[in-house]
């Protein structure tokens, strides 16, 4: 996973509420088992002005010139609602967006979001709506914390794990399985106290 | 009680305030399942506990009579083959899809007993807190994270908020789960869980039968919410009784007496709670392109309303809903496809007649409860009232390129989401109970059931 530290782009502003992962990707254009060949049917059915079709709706905000480069995504209240389909994020990360800024976040997406490289942030409905008033590169500092235009600065919280898991682009697994005699001594004993838990006789 | 579920799983505090925590039951579809077992393969990590994995098709599965491998969305017959031989390969349990087992996945799970009282239960499959009714730990995740549970047996989490969402009183006839959660949902905003683990309590929710605590905690999801769930009693601990994965015998009794423990204590706190009158509450129906525009079915839609939504669902403000013509009507999903609910919507449809133009389709949540269906004679019913009556799976609660209803249809639908392009492009969707969709298709636009009842 790619690591997230410093990001310096424009902000595209979709501040639209409850923008769900069906818009984000809808589920025909998830056309393969796998994690790539996604990017073109980002939001394909606002971006494009016919379902299937790929001509540009030119009123979608990353069809706008000035958008065109923007890794930055300024999002409405209950950002990635809806389905779980990690493919929303892969599709978010294919096209070049590492960071969105909304009031909050579905929490499925959330962690999506974390365990791909894309940086979930959080501010209230005033400052997303300022950054978008400012329409100038934001800077994202996230061992920092906080999000800058100019002397201007708004700072976020995030969870210490889903910090260092950006910063340092950490594979989960690998931090989890250095724990491995934790979890099979945790299973022996819940082996006794939950037996119908289980249905195999080996750990 | 939800701290005694998460407590039972700590396998152990790391910094930062996060924990591992126990998965004891993970469950994959053809959807998003092969994407995960593919790619732990790549990987080369075995999974931790193949016996406690289980895998369905059931998303985008044909569901006309005779089916095989093909089906009717493009390109999908790969995520069948792809996830059934990687599902082999990984030796984890496959429901596959001529197995007379095979449904969708939160039908299948409680049918069979693999859910049970306190367990943790994960997905890659947002519906997962429909099996929170049964004292679980239950929710959806990515990818990603089932990977991670499948590789090691835990998820890295940190402890989530609690919310308490009490319902008081009686329901009014005709009025059902569907209708509890949508009024939540409407009330309080499709965010309104914000990533809490709800309980859903309160003599309301205690007289529910199984299958309709499963619709209330279905949409738990679309209220934003980690997952619902709602404390194991006597029903939940009966309708377990005899199914294949639950315990049975001694070990039946030794897991009751846990089971039994799984309640909220008198004076537990939560971080929010929320009490609605039960008797508050109509037959509801959504109104725009989110389930929090929602409205019981004697109402208009809001006079100020986001013009995106009515743009798209073709209404304007102020309108009343009841009477809106419709183009199609579908009872189906995890919502509200389960024999309860074939029951009511069958009760409606005996001896009428859908609606001249409407086309109507029943798709029953699986192959257990198409059977029982069709024993007690509710095929009959629903096609001699003018519905298909079809093999089980998601089918048409989302669009996947394959089977759809016309361009710019007006759709009454048991489902779970009326978003944008949900059920095809321009398709408009009305969700609602069994009910107000079977009263819909007879009168051919939206319709109150309680005024066909009477």
């Amino acid at each position: 996973m790619t690591p997230f530290t410093v990001l310096t782009s424009v902000a595209a502003p979709l501040l639209r509420d409850n923008v769900d992962t069906d818009a984000i990707i809808p589920s025909r254009e998830m056309k393969s088992t796998g994690k790539t060949g996604l990017s073109a049917g980002l939001f394909a059915p606002w971006r494009y002005l016919s379902a299937g079709s790929r001509n540009p709706d030119p009123s979608f905000v990353l069809n706008q010139p000035r958008y065109a480069e923007a890794h930055i995504l300024l999002g409405g209240d209950n950002f990635g609602c809806g389905s779980s389909r990690e493919h929303a994020v892969w599709a978010l990360a294919e096209y070049g967006i590492r960071a969105i800024i909304a009031p909050s976040f579905a929490p499925i997406f959330a962690g999506n979001c974390i365990r791909n490289g894309v940086l979930p942030v959080v501010l209230d409905r005033e400052s997303v709506a300022a950054i978008a008033a400012a329409n100038q590169p934001v800077t994202i500092d996230l061992a920092q914390q906080h999000v800058e235009i100019g002397s201007q600065r708004w700072s976020f919280a995030i969870g210490a794990e889903a910090k260092a898991m950006l910063l340092e682009g950490l594979d989960g697994i690998e931090l989890t399985l250095k724990h491995r005699e934790r979890i099979a001594a945790f299973q022996r004993a819940d082996r006794l106290a939950r037996p119908w838990i289980y249905f195999s006789t080996q750990s | 009680m939800f701290a005694k579920l998460w407590d039972q799983h700590v396998v152990a505090t790391l910094d930062g305030g996060v924990e591992l925590i126990a998965i004891d039951r993970i469950f994959l579809h053809e959807r998003t399942g092969a994407a995960a077992l593919n790619s732990l393969r790549e990987s080369g990590r075995p999974i931790a506990d193949p016996s406690r994995v289980f895998c369905v098709m059931d998303h985008i599965v044909d569901t006309r009579r005779g089916r095989n491998d093909q089906t009717l969305m493009p390109g999908g017959q790969a995520f069948i083959t792809e996830t059934r031989s990687a599902a082999r390969e990984a030796g984890i349990t496959l429901f596959d899809v001529t197995d007379p087992d095979q449904g969708i996945v939160h039908v299948v799970s409680p049918e069979l007993g693999i859910v049970l009282p306190g367990c943790t239960l994960i997905a890659p499959d947002s519906h997962t807190c429909t099996q929170g009714a049964f004292g679980a730990l239950a929710w959806g995740i990515g990818s990603s994270e089932a990977e991670h549970a499948l590789a090691t047996g835990v998820l890295r989490l940190s402890r989530p908020k609690t919310m308490r969402v009490t319902f008081t009183g009686a329901l009014q006839a005709g009025v059902t789960a569907k209708d509890m959660i949508l009024t939540l949902i409407a009330r309080h905003g499709a965010g309104g869980g914000k990533g809490h683990v709800v309980e859903f309590a309160g003599e309301t929710v205690t007289a529910l039968d199984m299958e309709a605590r499963m619709t209330l905690c279905n949409m738990a999801t679309e209220f934003s919410a980690m997952t619902g769930i709602v404390a194991p009693d006597q029903k939940t601990f009966a309708w377990l009784d005899g199914r294949r994965y639950a315990p049975a015998g001694a070990l039946r009794t030794q897991a009751l007496q846990q089971w039994q423990t799984l309640h909220t204590d008198d004076g537990a706190t939560f971080d929010a709670e929320i009490v609605i009158d039960a008797g508050s509450i109509e037959p509801m129906v959504s109104w725009g392109t989110s389930p929090e525009h929602s409205i019981g079915i004697s109402g208009a839609v809001p006079a100020v309303a986001p013009e995106r939504a009515l743009a798209y669902i073709g209404l304007e403000a102020g309108q009343r809903l009841a009477g809106t013509p419709i183009d199609a009507a579908f009872i189906g999903s995890c919502t509200n496809s389960r024999l309860s609910d074939l029951r009511r919507a069958a009760a409606l449809l005996k001896g009428r007649r859908v609606a001249p133009g409407v086309k109507a389709l029943c798709v029953p949540g699986s192959m257990h409860v198409k059977r029982a269906a069709e024993a007690e004679g509710l095929d009959v019913i629903f096609e001699q009232a003018g519905f298909e009556w079809r093999q089980s799976g998601c089918s048409m609660c989302f669009y996947a390129g394959g089977e759809s209803f016309p361009p710019g249809s007006r759709v009454i639908s048991s489902t779970n989401r009326n978003f944008e392009g949900r059920q095809g492009p321009n398709i408009r969707t009305h969700i609602a109970s069994p009910e107000v969709v079977a009263a819909s298709a007879i009168a051919g636009c939206i319709a109150d059931p309680r005024k066909l009842r009477s």
